[in-house]
Order: C-alpha cells, then sequence, then structure tokens
C-alpha cells in the first residue's frame, strides 16, 4: 500500500519535471505591485507566442515585490511608489517606469451627472479631512453653479488596504491641500480622519455605489473597464478636466524626465489644456549584479518588445504606455546595466 | 490509565504489547504537538511586536492614533472596535441561539429535530468571505436605506444616548460596527446553538420530568429547573461563541467600514485587530515598526481570546463539577 503510493507520487514527480524542464530555459519571474499586473500578464502571453519567453507574475503588492527582489527571489520586482535613490544604491537595483496608469474620481449624488461635477484638488482636500461634509456646501456650488447639489452627506471612501493607488492620491492631494498634507500626508497607507475602506478598487467602487453621497479614488483602468463615470477636477494650469487618455499623456510628456534621479519623474498636478493632474508610473525593479546576468536580460527583452508591440493591449486594458522618449531614456538607463563588465543591452 | 495487571496476561504477547507502547508514545507526542505549537506562536508573535510594545510601552494598548505616515501606532482603536463588534454581536446571537436550542430540544416535533439541527450546522459550514459578501452587498444597503435612519430617528429623542451621545446617530453609510455585529452574530449563531442545545440535552431527564410531573409549565421547567441545573455550561457556550466572534477576519474587512480611529457612534465604520492586521499585512515589510506593530496586534488579541476560552473553561469545567 504505502510503496505503491510512493511509487505513484515519485512518477507524478516526474511528470511535472519533464513538462516543466524545457520551459524552465526561457522563464522569468517578477513579482510586485498589483494594479499593473492585468498588462504585464497580457504582454507576457503575448511575448510567450511571440518569441516562447514565459513570464510569470505574481501581484502580491509594491512592498512585497520590493522585499523579493532586495532578496533576489525574482528576475524582477515591481512597484508603484519609486523606491528611494539611497536604498537603490544600496540594494544594488536599476529601476526604470514601464506603464502608466491615473487615478480617478467616482461619485454617487443623487439627481446629479457624476461626471458633470467639478472639484479642485484644495476642495477634495478638505471633503477627505472632513472640513467639507455637505455636497451642498458652499465651496462645491461655488465650483458648479449650473448644477443643483442635494445636501446630503459627502461620505468618502477609501482604500483599506494598503496600495498604490493610495499613495499616488494621498500624494496629489498634499501637493495641492495643505490642510490635507498637515493633517493627514501621503503614504501607501495613511490615517484617513474621515470615511470608510473598502478593501481593493471594486470594493471602493462598490462603497460609492452603496453609499448615497459617496465619493472615492479607483484606478482609471478599473473605472474605464467598468463604465463608471468619474468627475472632473482643476489641473496644473487652474483647468477643469476629465480624464482622458491622451489627457494622461499630455501629463507624462510635461513631466521632467530629464532631471528625474532613476526616472522617477514626478506627473501629478502638471499644466496643460488637457492634462489629467493625477497620473502615474509604476517602476520595475532589477538588479544590477544580478547572479544569473542572461535572466535579467530576458526580463530587458521582455519591456522592450512589450514598449514596442504592446500598445494593443494597453489599450483593451486601459493603461498608458510611456511615451516613445521616455522609451528611449527607459533603454539609454540599461545600458547601465552591466555585471562583470559585460553590457546587458543592447541584448543582441 | 493502566490496564489492571490481573488482564495483561490474557492479551499477552508481547506484539500487542510493543503496539500499545508505540500508541500510548505517539499520543503523548500528538497531545505535547499542540501545547508546543500554540506556545511557539505565542512567543513568536510577542518577539516579532516586540519593537512594537519598546517604541510605545504601554501607549501602544492606550494610545488612539494609528498613523502609518508618522509611525504613531496606537490599538485601542482597534481593539475597542474588535469588543464592541463582538459583545453587540453576541447580545443579538445569545437569544436567539438559546431559543433555538430550547426549541429544538423540548418543543419540536420529533421529526423536525434532525433536518434543524443539520441546517444550523450548515450555517457554520458557510464560508466567512460568502458573510462578507453578502453583508457589503445586501445588507449594508438594507443598513443604510431602512435601519440606520429609523434608528437615528429613534433615539435622537433619547436625551443620553440620542444626539448629545450619538451613539446610535450618524450618516446613513451601511457600514460600520451594527452591520459587522450583525454579520457576526449569524456566524457565531450555530455555535452558540449547537453548543447549547448539546448543554440542555445533557440536563437529567429526571429533573425535567420532575417538574412538569409539579404542574410546571414549559416556561416555569425552564427556568426553574433546566436554566439553574446548567446554568455554568450555558455560559461556556456563549463564550465559546465569543471567542469566535473577536477573531473572524475576512467577513468583518468586508463590513465594518475599516477605520482605525476612535469610533463615535456604534454604527460608525471602525476596525477590528483581525480587519486591521489583514488589510495590512500584506504589505508591511520584514523588520520595519509596521510589521512590527501587526505582530504586536496579533499578540494583544490572542491575548484576548486566550482570556476569553480560559473563562469559558472555567465556568464548563464548574458545571461538571457540581
Amino acid at each position: 500500500m504505502l510503496m505503491q503510493l510512493a511509487r505513484r507520487l515519485i512518477s507524478a514527480l516526474a511528470a511535472t519535471a519533464l513538462i516543466a524542464a524545457p520551459a524552465m530555459a526561457q522563464d522569468m519571474t517578477g513579482a510586485g505591485a498589483t494594479f499593473p499586473a492585468p498588462i504585464y500578464s497580457s504582454w507576457g502571453e503575448d511575448y510567450a507566442k511571440a518569441s516562447g519567453g514565459r513570464l510569470n507574475y505574481q501581484a502580491l503588492g509594491s512592498g512585497a515585490g520590493v522585499t523579493q527582489i532586495i532578496n533576489r527571489t525574482v528576475d524582477f520586482g515591481a512597484s508603484d511608489s519609486p523606491v528611494s535613490p539611497e536604498r537603490l544604491e544600496k540594494e544594488q537595483l536599476l529601476q526604470f517606469p514601464a506603464v502608466i496608469g491615473a487615478v480617478v474620481l467616482i461619485v454617487n449624488v443623487p439627481g446629479v451627472d457624476g461626471s458633470k461635477i467639478r472639484l479642485t484638488g484644495e476642495v477634495l482636500g478638505e471633503i477627505y479631512v472632513g472640513r467639507v461634509r455637505l455636497w451642498n456646501d458652499p465651496k462645491i456650488t461655488a465650483l458648479n453653479p449650473t448644477l443643483k447639489l442635494p445636501q446630503i452627506p459627502i461620505s468618502p471612501a477609501y482604500r483599506a488596504d494598503s496600495s498604490g493607488t493610495t499613495s499616488v492620491f494621498t500624494k496629489y492631494l498634499s501637493g495641492v491641500s495643505p490642510i490635507f498634507k498637515e493633517r493627514t500626508g501621503a503614504g501607501n497607507a495613511v490615517a484617513w480622519r474621515t470615511g470608510l475602506g473598502a478593501p481593493g478598487n471594486a470594493g471602493v467602487a462598490a462603497a460609492v455605489k452603496n453609499i448615497k453621497g459617496g465619493i472615492g479614488y479607483v484606478e482609471f483602468a478599473y473605472a474605464a473597464e467598468n463604465g463608471m463615470s468619474a468627475l472632473m477636477l482643476a489641473n496644473g494650469s487652474g483647468k477643469f478636466v476629465a480624464p482622458s487618455v491622451p489627457g494622461f499623456l499630455e501629463a507624462a510628456s510635461q513631466a521632467d524626465w530629464a532631471n528625474a534621479k532613476n526616472l522617477a519623474a514626478p506627473m501629478l498636478n502638471m499644466p496643460g489644456d488637457n492634462s489629467w493632474p493625477i497620473v502615474t508610473s509604476t517602476y520595475i525593479l532589477v538588479p544590477k549584479n544580478p547572479k544569473d546576468p542572461a535572466r535579467t536580460q530576458r526580463v530587458l527583452k521582455f519591456f522592450d518588445w512589450s514598449f514596442r508591440n504592446g500598445t494593443p493591449a494597453a489599450d483593451r486594458l486601459h493603461y498608458i504606455m510611456l511615451p516613445p522618449e521616455v522609451q528611449d531614456r527607459v533603454r539609454q538607463e540599461w545600458t547601465k546595466l552591466s555585471p562583470g563588465g559585460q553590457p546587458l543591452w543592447p541584448a543582441n | 490509565m493502566n490496564t489492571p495487571i490481573a488482564e495483561r496476561p490474557l492479551l499477552g504477547s508481547r506484539k500487542i504489547h510493543a503496539a500499545d507502547t508505540t500508541f500510548r508514545i505517539s499520543l503523548h507526542v500528538a497531545g505535547a504537538l499542540v501545547v508546543v505549537v500554540l506556545l511557539s506562536i505565542l512567543a513568536i508573535m510577542f518577539i516579532g511586536g516586540k519593537l512594537a510594545f519598546d517604541t510605545f510601552g504601554l501607549g501602544f494598548i492606550w494610545g488612539t492614533e494609528w498613523n502609518p505616515v508618522t509611525q504613531v501606532y496606537g490599538a485601542l482603536p482597534a481593539i475597542t472596535g474588535t469588543l464592541v463588534t463582538a459583545v453587540l454581536a453576541l447580545c443579538i446571537a445569545w437569544p436567539i441561539g438559546f431559543g433555538i436550542a430550547f426549541f429544538l430540544t423540548e418543543i419540536c416535533p420529533e421529526k423536525l429535530r434532525t433536518p434543524l439541527g443539520v441546517a444550523i450546522e450548515l450555517l457554520a459550514a458557510v464560508p466567512s468571505i460568502v458573510y462578507g459578501m453578502w453583508g457589503f452587498f445586501v445588507l449594508a444597503p438594507f443598513m443604510s436605506e431602512y435601519v440606520q435612519p429609523w434608528l437615528t430617528n429613534v433615539f435622537i429623542w433619547i436625551p443620553p444616548i440620542g444626539d448629545s451621545f450619538f451613539w446610535f446617530t450618524a450618516p446613513p453609510i451601511g457600514v460600520g460596527m451594527l452591520t459587522a455585529a450583525l454579520i457576526l452574530a449569524i456566524m457565531i449563531l450555530p455555535f452558540i446553538a449547537a453548543t447549547t442545545r448539546d448543554v440542555l440535552l445533557s440536563t437529567p431527564q429526571l429533573l425535567k420530568d420532575g417538574a412538569y410531573a409539579m404542574g410546571a409549565t414549559r416556561w416555569e421547567a425552564l427556568t426553574g429547573v433546566v436554566i439553574p441545573a446548567v446554568r455554568g455550561s450555558l455560559f461556556g457556550a456563549v463564550f465559546l461563541g465569543l471567542g469566535r466572534a473577536l477573531g473572524e477576519t475576512m467577513a468583518v474587512v468586508f463590513v465594518i467600514g475599516n477605520a482605525i480611529r476612535m469610533p463615535d457612534s456604534v454604527m460608525a465604520p471602525s476596525a477590528t485587530i483581525a480587519s486591521v492586521v489583514a488589510n495590512s499585512f500584506p504589505e508591511a515589510e520584514p523588520g520595519t515598526l509596521d510589521l512590527a506593530v501587526l505582530l504586536g496586534l496579533g499578540f494583544i488579541l490572542f491575548v484576548v481570546s486566550f482570556g476569553v476560552l480560559a473563562v469559558a473553561r472555567v465556568l464548563l469545567r464548574q458545571e461538571r463539577m457540581s
């Protein structure tokens, strides 16, 4: 009985090893941010068809991605917020942006079309610290003279889990609202002074849908996938803009890439006619001193391929590709990778 | 424990004796394993959370500010949320669970007993995430639409608990401690009902027959004979439910509103220790204060739950001895 079981186990193990073995040669592993996970997976599938290289990406969260690449348990880590230059230096990591995303605000105000509502970052900050509590507060009606806003309480919703989306949103609010900066501040998780938390983008969206007077922030990709309309915000030029892909691209190209350390160019509250104020890139981390340089090179090849061929998938999933000149900057950054004097890029 | 010596020769062979020894040793190992695992968990949580206790001292338990940005962590909001939801859940589930148990043991027709018993046990088998989603998508909108406005209208007229003390008045957002307590009540109901049923069944039939023979009504038999006979065990059943409510995680994450600040109303969003840990753990990096704080929270929850279960054990044992 026992022998039989053991024999069966051994043969099963052998079978899996046989299946796995040929694939191993082209595999690469990544872990980290959940926000870009759908686009990385989609690129990974397309890349596997095109070149045979297979990507195994684990969406564990940005923090876990950074930890895993520091421990060198994966070929690349992914993080929504950039890692500090000191830490990159200390842990021997190279950082580059991979794809752009935006954060938008959804609302549930009975009798009012959410996409018609206009807010400034300052008022939004006051809403999220509990200073502006009603939808017909004079500060909101002054911005929306044509709308009939009801007298119902505002229920701000936020991410209950620690999240890169929260980090971008709170960074934006801290930049434009002094009271938000003072009372709450920026981070993956912060001490919210009012409102309620729900898990994930889906949780925030559902909370806003359920609660009359709700407002919440979600990733643009999520809002677009689910056909939710988002309100208008004032951008760096004081213009009220609705979130749009051209608006995100305009913000991205306005960013100061030339002087950005480790390609972490801030793109919040950019000026322009269409620039959406809450835009961010999400980052990839690779080791400068990899144990197996061939694996790191495989990662670079994958992202190079994705930059060139990834637009259809990005459009389908509502992500924004890096502007071409930024892609070139990224490739330029890759040339700094030369473990043991062997440059990994350009790869042949 | 020892077989009487007189019987030994009959069982006799050396082989059986060896099997006996092996069996006994493996049982000892199994028993010891439970204790070892329990103590290791407690020790690891304490060591992991030591940084939090060292940094904030007792302020870690009494502090009301939970701020990841400034790295100031006080667990009181989470402890408050945990205790309030668990106790509220108990207040809701206990009378209902007791009613079910008494109905099943005394009043229910014989034919219905098994199907009803199975239905209650099935409630216990529903995964907690299902309760959470049901609570979030069905119960929370219902609460915000009907229950909370009604409660607010009722309690606003009662000065001590109405507007001035604002415990029952809050913007109707559906999620919060009251909703979480309702979900928890449904989740612990089967435990309370099943344990109470077993306790009631253990009441000697002679006592009950005696009561009925004296012309007691069902109510009189219950209050005069059954309850006094098994009082301690009944408390034990309740504490088992309380232990479960204290540690429940996924269902609570969905319906409590995840606000780590001191609640100003039973309907306000809050957080429990378990929900805070579940939300923050994936992004807590090793070696940081954030992780130490979460492990410290785990330690506190462990101690609280352990205390509750210990009380339950003592009460159950008292009953058995008397």
